[in-house]
């Protein structure tokens, strides 16, 4: 079975963010990046699956030479090879049009992506991946077990799951169910090592045309000082929630 | 012209959600001067269609022979229905993201998610949307002449009109690669990323024995409860009730932060809410700085008072 992992490079978690350029650009100086926690999610369920049936891992990324330290974790983690389309991601539309024209090219059993990423939170580029290939999609994908060329999907919906089945080939949009947070996997010495040697192909980038721009970016509000309640007087709070509030 | 909105319903009746993305496409139908046309999919009684027109829907479409959950049927079967619509509105939930990006890369249009207002232009189309797991708020724009609009939960007020609406049944035999097994829902619970009230625990409530307090407070409220990510991780509670940069978003009215620190992921993905409330033993514990109201104490005592105080204040 080939597998391929789409994968987002994000800024880690614990990052604050911040604008260059008079608000109109991500400012990505002293950021540290991250694969995407839900693709993370994906590529080990991946590494899973090519463990128990055989088969490959290949991870596929739209993104600039900054996503190769991100895309080299992927490799020192298990994936065999990586492809990378040498261009900032920027509109969802052309960045599943790049990752779609090299699958029509080079096809796959089990596409998987997560299902969004953690910096623009589009969660739009696995769907579109689908119809572009013409092939069944499950999002919010929490559970996946394959069987010859079946798959038993379940999915997260408001209040609980669905169980959906499909013929591969599939595209998956990843979350944590797919794996446990327990199973991620820590590269290890051999790991990185090896990464070194493993193929990573870069791809020009050949669509242009974006959709969707990005123009400004602004903060939320900051929040006005907290108002503090003595513990003894649990009834005040309440009051306030009330009549100030007007929330309970 | 035309506003299309997808009304999604489960198990036949339709949610706040629904109708929240319904008056986003009726106030967004005035500012164009058209109508609104809604796409519901799967079986939903007349009475329930019925509902949309309060909503400045003026015709809904219903396809009831096809399954939400199969995107490809879908989407070919909304994409039939489209016409001549200039804006095309889904709720952000984890089914429209199974539908609205196929049906734009479908119809070679532009898709934005996560919107939180109205257009801010509508030609060339701008709307705000949460970016960077609510970290910053982001203008977009719209290249296309037709735009995919998807609505976060919660961001939008419902807009009640006292209209009316017809009701067309299309017979559509749209079926996808894909086969629907079954569910498993819990029933009577409230959606976090849709309810009002919020009541969320952390890693200081101790164990998962302790929760009883949490439901109680909820129950009394109408409102959902939700957990910190180690909550989940440890099987304290379940995974669907995460909350945070990699769980789910909460954007409710009124949120409690009980036994939870504060950290940066768990504040991006709960900062959305309008009111917060801290319950925390550590007067230095990072909620405290982005909650609205506070007290510093121990759960186990300051908790039971609440449910009390709020027992009180309901009568
Ligand atoms: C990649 C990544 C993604 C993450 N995503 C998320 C996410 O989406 N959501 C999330 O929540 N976390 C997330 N985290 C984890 C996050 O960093 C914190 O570890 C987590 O939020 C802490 O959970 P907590 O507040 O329940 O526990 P703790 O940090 O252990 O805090 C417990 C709090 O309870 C207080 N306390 C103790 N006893 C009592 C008592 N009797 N009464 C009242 N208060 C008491 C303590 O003072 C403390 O502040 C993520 C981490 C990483 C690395």
């Amino acid at each position: 079975m080939n597998i391929v992992v789409c994968i987002s490079s994000v800024p880690d978690t614990t990052s604050k963010i911040n604008f260059t350029d008079n608000n109109t650009k991500f400012d990505s100086c002293g950021i540290q990046f991250v694969i995407n926690p839900n693709d993370e999610f994906g590529l080990t369920k991946a590494m899973v699956l090519k463990e128990a049936n055989g088969g490959t891992v290949k991870v596929i990324t739209v993104g600039d030479a900054t996503t190769e330290p991100v895309i080299r974790k992927t490799l020192a983690i298990g994936a065999d090879s990586a492809v990378r389309i040498n261009k900032t991601a920027s509109d969802s539309y052309t960045t599943a049009l790049e990752i779609a024209t090299y699958l029509k090219e080079n096809p796959a059993d089990l596409i998987i992506a997560g299902k969004e990423s953690l910096d623009y939170n589009g969660g739009a580029v696995p769907g579109m991946i689908a119809e572009m290939l013409d092939l069944p999609f499950v999002n919010a994908c929490n559970g996946l077990e394959i069987a010859e060329n079946n798959a038993k999907v379940s999915r997260e919906i408001d209040g609980g799951k669905e169980y959906l089945s499909a013929s591969l080939p599939l595209v998956i949009g990843g979350q944590k169910g797919l794996v446990e947070e327990s199973e991620l996997r820590i590269p290890n010495m051999r790991g990185i090592m090896q990464a070194r040697s493993k193929p990573l192909q870069v791809i020009e980038a050949s669509i242009s045309e974006d959709f969707t721009t990005s123009i400004s970016f602004e903060k939320p509000a900051e929040k006005e000082a907290c108002k503090l309640v003595d513990s003894n007087n649990v009834a005040e709070l309440v009051n306030l929630l009330h009549n100030e509030a007007k929330v309970i | 012209m035309s506003v299309l909105v997808y009304t999604e319903s489960w198990d036949g009746s339709f949610r706040k959600s629904t109708f929240e993305a319904a008056s986003y496409a009726s106030e967004t139908a005035k500012i164009l001067g058209t109508e609104v046309i809604a796409i519901s999919l799967g079986e939903v009684s007349s009475d329930e269609l019925d509902k949309l027109g309060n909503y400045g829907v003026s015709k809904v479409v219903s396809c009831s022979a096809i399954e939400k959950g199969d995107g490809q049927a879908a989407t070919n079967a909304i994409a039939k229905i489209t016409d001549d619509a200039n804006i095309l509105i889904f709720s952000n939930t984890n089914t429209a993201k199974m539908i609205a990006p196929r049906l734009s890369a479908k119809l070679k249009v532009g898709i934005v998610s996560n919107v939180i207002g109205l257009s801010e232009s509508t030609n060339p189309l701008q709307v705000k949307r949460k970016a960077f797991s609510s970290k910053a708020i982001e203008l977009a724009t719209v290249n296309t002449a037709t735009a995919i609009l998807a609505i976060a939960p919660n961001s939008f007020k419902l807009i009640e009109t006292g209209g009316n609406c017809t009701i067309e049944e299309v017979a559509t035999n749209e079926k996808g690669a894909i086969t629907i097994e079954g569910k498993e829902t819990a029933s009577g619970k409230i959606s976090i990323s849709e309810a009002e009230i919020v009541v969320s625990a952390g890693r200081g409530l101790k164990g998962p024995e302790n929760w009883g307090m949490i439901e109680e407070l909820a129950e009394l409220l109408g409102a959902a409860t939700a957990c910190s990510k180690p909550v989940a991780d440890i099987g304290w509670r379940p995974h669907a009730e995460h909350v945070g940069q990699t769980g789910k978003v909460v954007a409710a009215d009124l949120y409690f932060a009980i036994g939870i620190s504060g950290a940066i992921q768990h504040l991006a993905g709960v900062n959305s809410s309008k009111v917060m409330v801290a319950i925390n033993t550590d007067p230095e514990a990072p909620f405290f700085k982005a909650a609205d109201y506070g007290i510093v104490g121990d759960a186990f005592e300051v908790v039971p008072k609440l449910i009390e105080e709020i027992k009180q204040l309901k009568g």
